[in-house]
């Protein structure tokens, strides 16, 4: 899990102005830098006409997914997929990940996975995803 | 259309007041260029500056700034020098940070744009004096079962099929739950927030590819405090998260104002 959820009173009690320490909140990623100094920010038409729109609402996000597909993999988590609980090999990481006690369930869903596939398909199952742990 | 001569062209970070005595910090700006201030009216008296670095136009003009701005690895990089420079500045004193990527062919023309500006940027820098804004993103609560019961283990081929797609349905049921349950959940935080600052602004929560969260943003808010009050904001946070199990709050700042730059902030 990420930390720093939610920074301690004493240090939310200094603005930027009574001497925070420099380099800013530990929760600061690249994703809340990208969306402010994108998205936010004051608007003053330059010299070079850029219209980060364009690239922002696509290109960014896109780009972000698959520099961060590795990492995501790492952690467990399959937001490409969307759904975790209708996707098994998302189910089957985010139980792992989550490794308290539900390895169980994990387990029974692959093999209620592997049924399934059974009666769709009128053969007995391989049982591959449990050949494969 | 502006020739490119061989003169840099000028990045802008943000504006600040040079009445604030300010001695800029020690940061390196944009592909490591030196930040320097570049005062917008007169120079003889104290009044809104620049600050800025040379930029050039061979890697940030029009063409090459596009072509630079779809490499995620370019963009990270300077996003985070931008944002730096502008953190670092506003140790000092107010700030009105820019949007990334504004940048003029010279320092005249860039005097020349922000010059006619002076009245509402001194506006927002009062609006802005001895503020700062504090972020706070509200996720679902993830649930803590939300597949249901178990199914016996050996059931019949037929019965353990019915109950897979039973558990699915269900499971997608409790999923919307929860999303609902958060979302109304956020409404109300958001409110109780917003009577602790000065204004606040509600953006669209981050995708999952941004927030690298898997589980959905309901609340995307940024919040402009006083700073006298930010620890009374912050245990409000922590308050809110220990009372609504539905939703999971997170702080971050401070941030410089960057969502409260706009005339209507």
């Amino acid at each position: 899990m990420r930390g720093n959820v939610i920074q301690s009173d004493s240090m939310a009690a200094q603005g930027y102005s009574s001497g925070a320490s420099t380099g800013g909140g530990s929760t600061t990623n690249l994703g809340d830098i990208l969306e402010r100094v994108l998205d936010k920010g004051l608007v003053i038409a330059g010299d070079i006409k850029i219209n980060l729109l364009d690239i922002e609402l696509l290109t960014i996000k896109l780009r972000l997914v698959i520099a961060s597909l590795d990492t995501a993999r790492q952690v467990g988590i399959d937001w490409w997929e969307e759904d975790p609980w209708l996707s098994a090999s998302a189910t089957r990481r985010a139980m792992a990940r989550a490794g308290d006690g539900d390895g169980e369930l994990e387990a029974e869903n692959r093999r209620l996975r592997a049924k399934v596939r059974e009666l769709e398909s009128g053969q007995p199952s391989k049982r591959r995803d449990d050949d494969r742990d | 259309m502006m020739t490119v001569t061989d003169s840099p062209g000028i990045w802008v970070y943000a504006i600040v007041d040079a009445g604030d005595g300010l001695t800029l910090p020690k940061v390196a700006g944009v592909a490591g260029a030196e930040v320097r201030t570049a005062p917008l009216g007169s120079v003889t008296s104290a009044g809104l500056t620049a600050v800025v670095s040379d930029a050039d136009l061979a890697e940030f003009g029009e063409d090459a700034l596009r072509a630079h701005l779809e490499d995620l690895d370019w963009l990270a990089a300077v996003a985070q020098e931008h944002h730096g420079v502008i953190e670092a500045v506003a140790q000092l004193g107010t700030v009105l940070p820019m949007r990334l990527a504004t940048v003029y062919a010279s320092e005249a023309s860039m005097r020349a744009a922000l010059t006619g500006s002076e009245p509402g940027l001194r506006a927002a820098m009062g609006r802005l004096r001895s503020r700062t804004e504090w972020g706070v993103k509200g996720y679902v609560a993830q649930p803590k079962d939300p597949a249901g019961g178990t199914v016996p283990e050996d059931s019949a081929d037929a019965g353990a099929g019915m109950a897979y797609l039973r558990r699915r349905r269900d499971a997608l049921s409790a999923q919307r739950e929860s999303w609902r349950g958060a979302s109304d959940g956020a409404q109300a935080a958001h409110a109780e927030l917003a009577r602790h600052c000065a204004a606040s602004r509600l953006h669209p929560p981050q995708s999952p590819q941004l927030s690298g969260r898997k589980e959905a943003m309901v609340l995307n808010g940024a919040y402009l405090l006083d700073n006298d009050r930010a620890a009374e904001f912050s245990a409000a946070v922590a308050a809110l998260n220990d009372s609504d199990p539905r939703l999971r709050l997170e702080l971050t700042g401070p941030w410089p104002p960057y969502s409260f730059t706009a005339a209507d902030a």
